[in-house]
């Protein structure tokens, strides 16, 4: 397989073809934000945070999609792209109803961690606070709709790494939720297995264990990648 | 007059490849909003390796305002299907979708005939004209979506799923319907094939400007005296199509012409000598689109136009995406706030902001392009934001005493 070699943030980076800058870019120490983003899974491309400025292109591209190419320059943290960054997780925040204080995943949680890397203390759009709904009827898991962020990493999980396809997106525009099963409360799907793989890939506190209190959610990442590799590469690397 | 013929001569007197010669030395652009040269389109599709390709037409005609595909499809739906059936030659499908807005009963139950007419006479289905060449069209009907006319929504809607965009590249030329080499162009287009076929290139490439040939129907709407369809060769300019064709306004002056829908923008009164091509409109901050056009007057409020439309791509937006579908309701919000004599100059300054994310951020055409009716009424006429302001008030800090 050939290699491409590529500038990314002025580092000269080499990477073997079909790679996605976003792996590229990690492997060179540069950190590219993301949110819908999930190793193994297909990726969906559509939070926007991991977009980057690629020399000669007049879009922004995600990286989470963008293959490598040969002399490709390209730069990761600009300004302009902060900004946007910025008033993008400022969106989200307005959109839904995040209150990290109480939430399970206070300190475990993606979105949040977005915020405070991108120096976001409160969003300068107006709170929307939609009335939405909370689902504890799963034996074991909860999913509270005011902290989704819509990223489908559940949605996705469930059906192409436990094969379930519990979850889907029902609606659409700001009336998009996710939905279990043909809109049935989630304990009443009986597709689902109780694997839990949408709790570990949940990236804030919308889907959890039940009995967690605040700041008590904690993901299993790793069985996740143990998952797609064995089935990707068939090596059972625990 | 002389249906079919063209698709007889081209599979019978023209290789595949010099029918897409033909169709690339015409010029013709898709009509379907993007302007992406047509012959171009079809090279590519017909180098893609693969067996299995497939024809797609969009008659979803989203655009509010508009209906120019719809009355060719009601009026003359063998046009369209005999484009599918030459563009099906070209890049070697047999098969290929009509992708129709269920709104229109008319035009489905017109394709259905037509299909059916063609069918049975040996223009469609095996064995075309008795040649080698076969190939069949189905009708699939939309379910209402604004976004399912974006293509790649299209497709998946077609593939039976939900109708979400996904990233480009890679391109439906190279990965569409179920993962094969799709060509997809407008309806439009497709009625553009068979005069260029039976006329030749030449004399087709004659009308219009250098980058933009053919002619292009336009919905003429608003608050012109004669509203309606008008096909006008490429080139000719606004006042001639709104004063002269259009007849003006019944009263006062006419204040500008909205293009683009949802997509576009609006022009003032006067740039009205610009000639109508796909580069000259995209300077003036709008597009050709798919050929709404809506005349203004005086009366009136560019601001309610960029609100009306906000409002519409904010229902329309499929809510895949973070910078669209959050950022359409603060961008709708914010415009209503103006409307409503409550906003400051420095909401002006942070709604142009998020326009610019919104457009730059967004994962489809939809998103990209919702903050366009914004950002061109911002262009020409700000005052009529200014003008809406929120009166001053006296607070704490301006005071005196
Ligand atoms: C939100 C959105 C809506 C669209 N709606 C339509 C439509 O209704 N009809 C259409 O022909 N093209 C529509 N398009 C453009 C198509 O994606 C595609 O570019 C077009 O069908 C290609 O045909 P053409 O090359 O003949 O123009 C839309 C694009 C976007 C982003
Ligand atoms: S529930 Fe969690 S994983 Fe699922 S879409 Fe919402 S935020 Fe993403
Ligand atoms: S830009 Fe809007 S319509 Fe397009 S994918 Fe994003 S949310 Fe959906
Ligand atoms: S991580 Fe690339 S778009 Fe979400």
């Amino acid at each position: 397989m050939s290699v491409k070699t590529l500038k990314i943030d002025g580092k000269d980076v080499a990477a073997e073809e079909g790679t996605m800058l976003l792996q590229a870019a990690q492997d060179a120490g540069i950190q590219i934000p993301t949110l819908c983003f999930l190793a193994g899974l297909t990726p969906a491309a559509a939070c926007r945070m991991c977009l980057v400025e690629v020399e000669g292109s007049h879009k922004l591209l995600p990286a989470c999609v963008t293959e490598v190419a040969e002399g490709m320059v390209v730069q990761t943290h600009t300004p302009k792209l902060q900004g946007f960054r910025r008033m993008n997780v400022e969106l989200l925040f307005a959109e839904g109803n995040h209150v990290c204080a109480v939430c399970v995943a206070n300190g475990n949680c993606e979105l949040q961690d977005l915020a405070i890397a991108l120096g976001m203390d409160h969003s300068r759009f107006p709170y929307r606070f939609p009335d939405r709904h909370v689902d504890i009827s799963h034996d074991q898991f909860g999913i509270d709709h005011n902290r989704c962020v819509l990223c489908t990493r559940c949605v996705r999980v469930c059906d192409e790494i436990e094969g379930a396809h519990v979850w889907d997106v029902a609606q659409r525009g700001e009336h998009c939720f996710i939905v279990s099963g043909l809109h049935q409360p989630w304990g009443e799907v009986d597709a689902c297995t109780s694997c839990g793989k949408c709790v570990d890939a949940c990236p804030t506190g919308a889907i959890f264990r039940k009995g967690s209190t605040i700041g008590e959610k904690e993901r299993d990442r790793a069985k996740l990648e143990f998952l797609v590799t064995a089935r990707e590469k068939h090596q059972w690397t625990r | 007059m002389g249906g079919y013929e063209p698709l007889y001569h081209a599979l019978y007197e023209l290789s595949s490849a010099a029918v897409i010669e033909e169709i690339t030395k015409s010029g013709l652009r898709g009509r379907g909003g993007g302007g992406y040269p047509t012959g171009l389109k079809w090279a590519t599709v017909a180098k893609m390796p693969g067996k299995q390709k497939y024809v797609i037409c969009n008659a979803d005609e989203g655009d509010p305002g508009a209906f120019m595909d719809r009355s060719v499809l009601e009026s003359d739906p063998h046009r369209v299907l005999e484009g599918m059936a030459i563009a099906g030659y070209a890049i070697g499908a047999n098969h290929g979708f009509i992708y129709v807005r269920a709104e229109y009963p008319l035009a489905i139950q017109r394709l259905t005939k037509a299909i059916q007419q063609a069918k049975k006479y040996g223009l469609l289905g095996s064995q075309i004209f008795e040649s080698g060449f076969d190939f069949k069209i189905d009708i699939r009907i939309g379910a209402g979506a604004f976004v399912c006319g974006e293509e790649t929504a299209l497709i998946h809607s077609i593939e039976g799923g939900r109708g979400n965009p996904r990233p480009r590249p890679p391109y439906p030329a190279e990965v569409g319907l179920w993962g094969c080499p799709t060509l997809i162009n407008n309806v439009e287009t497709y009625a553009n094939i068979t005069p260029i076929i039976r006329k030749g290139a030449e004399w087709y490439s004659s009308i219009g400007t250098a980058g933009s040939k053919g002619t292009k129907v336009f919905a003429l709407t608003g608050k012109v005296q004669h509203t309606g369809l008008v096909e006008v060769p490429m080139g000719t300019t606004l006042r001639q199509i709104v004063e002269e064709m259009g007849g003006g306004v019944a009263e006062g002056r006419v204040k500008a012409v909205q293009t683009g829908g949802p997509s576009g923008g609006c022009i003032p009164a006067v740039f009205f000598d610009t000639p109508v091509d796909y580069e000259s409109l995209q300077q003036l901050g709008t597009m050709m689109g798919s050929g709404g056009m809506i005349v203004m007057d005086d009366a009136t409020s560019m601001v309610e136009i960029a609100q009306f439309y906000m409002d519409f791509c904010r229902g329309e937006s499929c809510g895949k995406c973070v910078p669209c579908r959050a950022g359409t309701v603060q961008l709708h919000e914010m415009l209503t706030k103006i409307v409503n004599h409550q906003a400051t100059e420095t909401d002006i300054e942070q709604m142009e902001a998020l326009c610019q994310m919104v457009k730059e951020m967004s994962l489809c055409g939809l998103g990209q392009s919702a903050p366009n009716p914004v950002l061109s009424t911002l262009r020409y006429f700000k005052e009529e934001y200014l003008a809406r302001l929120r009166p001053e008030v006296e607070t704490f800090a301006t005071a005196k005493d």
